[in-house]
């Protein structure tokens, strides 16, 4: 069985004029079906208000389902009495990295989770040590944390999650806020616990290079999953993906525009090495 | 109309254990018309730096005039200054307050003191240059996506016909149509206008797509500020920096090191396309050095 699985999930909310009157009812997700495997690396797009955020905010019982089931791990999110042991398993990370510190200093920080959780003292201390060593942050332990730079912060903030060992990490644009080598180091630090620590990933960014290394690709539109398949097969549909509000990688691009141009190309190219092989250079 | 920062240094908490200098020795011209991408990483000096275009910062050094005057010499107005340059901050829509979106742009013209004709024509104006559609001018803000919030935030600096538009990572958080979409919109007010604009930007792909200037900041300095070509052909020391080139310009570096004779200085997809259809259209070899 899955790790997360969503069967017909559906949100609505109410919207409110001023006074506080009801409008109507959006459905922000709509009947979507989630099952994603323990180790997983799903990344999930969607243009603004697509619905992506709300549908991550249900896997950590953030919110409930209108309609449908979300089960995390087996346990119902609906139920109070699991949502302690949900939030511990899957982890949520945000998009302002300011937002989500609270530490004086980075290790305390990080010790934060475990501490609420009853850790004992010495395990603490060990799995911060351990966290903080998964994300590249180990050296900074005895920092402040607002001394640290956006990619650094992140980082901090995904060790805090870590820390509550969790089997599951939704990260919730966690890049949109940083220059290009903290995304880097944001992207590398979250590859390495999926691959290493088998942590399933759930990615929502706008970014499209950082979706290119997810094992599966959603794509949300107006609530709904319109889109499945991995990187390749989401990448290959370039003009789908423009009416969609959304893009491909850089070089999946020039390779469209290539083929356009009447150069023999296959669809869905996402790498330069793949596009040097594809135009016959196999050197080095 | 220009600025120009004359050895320009802040320092933050001067004469206290906490100094820490944000910008050394700054000296820039800001000339008419042009399209300025500022980049570095975070902590740079980025913010700084724009704060001190519409007098928000003093410097502790140097001196900075705007059309000649030293715009912190005693009787200047700051407040016609403010109203020159505008400056749209890091997710503006934050500061959306008002009722509906047309009251929400006309509240800077009003302050200028100008009449409700005058102030009602340039909020009208602003929103049409930032392609606000019409049927939502009297929508709650609040009820709006994150890109027209974001329009509506940009509008209401350009009611006040600012000379020079400053806008801090004007794109962040939003899906790439809407990104593209503000962009473009930025790119044709400017050229209709030739209004100055400088883009603080965490993009390389964007910045090498619209700016015709460069100015990378590093550690409270000016390390590079020249044409966006010249600036990304310093690969290593923008890496260095925490930055990067654009993506193509690596997609370039890979097709040549695997033996293709393409030459690795285009920052678009645009010219990395012609450059490769150039490269095609000659055999494999030639031009290889």
């Amino acid at each position: 069985m899955g790790i997360i699985q969503a069967d017909k999930l559906v949100f609505e909310y109410i919207r409110r004029d001023e006074e506080g009157n009801a409008e109507g009812i959006t459905r922000a997700v709509d009947e979507v079906d989630l099952d994603v495997q323990q180790g997983e690396f799903v990344a999930i797009l969607g243009h603004n208000g697509s619905g992506k955020s709300t549908l991550a905010k249900h896997i950590n019982a953030i919110l409930y389902p209108t309609e449908g089931t979300v089960l995390v791990d087996g346990r119902d999110t609906k139920e109070d009495a699991y949502i302690w042991e949900i939030r511990q398993k899957a982890g949520m990370v945000f998009q302002n990295p300011d937002n989500q510190i609270i530490g004086q200093i980075v290790e305390e920080d990080v010790g934060f989770g475990p501490e609420n959780m009853g850790v004992p003292t010495k395990e603490i201390w060990e799995r911060v040590e351990e966290s903080l060593k998964a994300v590249g942050m180990y050296e900074f332990r005895k920092h402040s944390p607002n001394k640290l730079s956006g990619g650094q912060k992140q980082r901090v903030s995904i060790a805090g999650v870590i820390a509550m060992h969790p089997k599951c990490i939704v990260l919730d644009e966690p890049t949109a806020m940083l220059d290009p080598n903290g995304r880097k180091e944001v992207i590398r630090a979250v590859r390495a616990l999926n691959q290493v620590e088998n942590v399933t990933i759930l990615l929502i960014t706008h970014y499209m290079e950082e979706v290119i290394y997810a094992d599966r690709v959603i794509v949300m539109d107006r609530g709904k999953a319109v889109m499945q398949g991995t990187p390749r097969e989401i990448f290959s549909q370039v003009d789908k993906l423009k009416a969609l509000r959304l893009d491909v990688p850089q070089v999946t691009m020039l390779a469209h525009a290539l083929q356009k141009k009447g150069v023999p190309l296959p669809d869905g190219i996402l790498s330069a090495e793949e596009l040097a092989e594809a135009l016959g250079y196999k050197r080095g | 109309m220009s600025i120009i920062l004359d050895h320009v240094s802040h320092v933050y908490e001067k004469d206290t254990e906490m100094a820490a200098w944000a910008l050394k020795d700054i000296c820039l011209t800001i000339p008419d018309g042009q399209f300025i991408g500022l980049i570095g990483h975070t902590g740079s000096g980025k913010s700084t730096l724009v704060q001190h275009l519409n007098g928000l910062l003093a410097p502790t050094d140097g001196h900075i005039y705007f059309n000649g005057q030293d715009i912190h010499e005693d009787g200047f107005d700051k407040k016609e200054l403010r109203s020159k340059v505008g400056l749209v901050f890091q997710y503006p829509e934050h500061q959306l307050f008002e009722v509906d979106v047309f009251s929400d742009v006309c509240f800077g013209p009003r302050n200028l003191g100008l009449s409700r004709k005058e102030t009602e024509l340039r909020a009208f104006q602003a929103l049409r240059q930032v392609g606000f559609p019409e049927e939502y001018f009297y929508q709650s803000p609040f009820d709006l996506s994150g890109g027209q919030k974001r329009r509506v935030a940009i509008a209401g600096v350009l009611a006040m016909k600012p000379d020079v538009l400053v806008l801090d990572e004007p794109t962040a958080g939003l899906d790439p149509k809407g990104r593209d979409e503000i962009l473009d919109q930025i790119a044709a007010l400017k050229q209709e206008t030739g209004i100055t604009v400088v883009l603080v930007s965490h993009s390389m792909e964007d910045i090498a797509r619209y700016v015709d200037r460069i100015i990378v900041m590093n550690r409270g300095s000016v390390l590079f500020d020249d044409l966006p070509r010249e600036v990304f052909g310093h690969v290593k020391e923008l890496e260095q920096v925490g930055l990067a080139a654009p993506q193509v310009t690596y997609i370039l570096r890979t097709l040549r090191a695997k033996g293709m004779a393409v030459q690795t200085d285009a920052t678009t997809l645009e010219e990395a396309e012609r450059e490769i259809l150039r490269a095609l259209g000659k055999p494999a070899w030639e031009g290889l050095c």
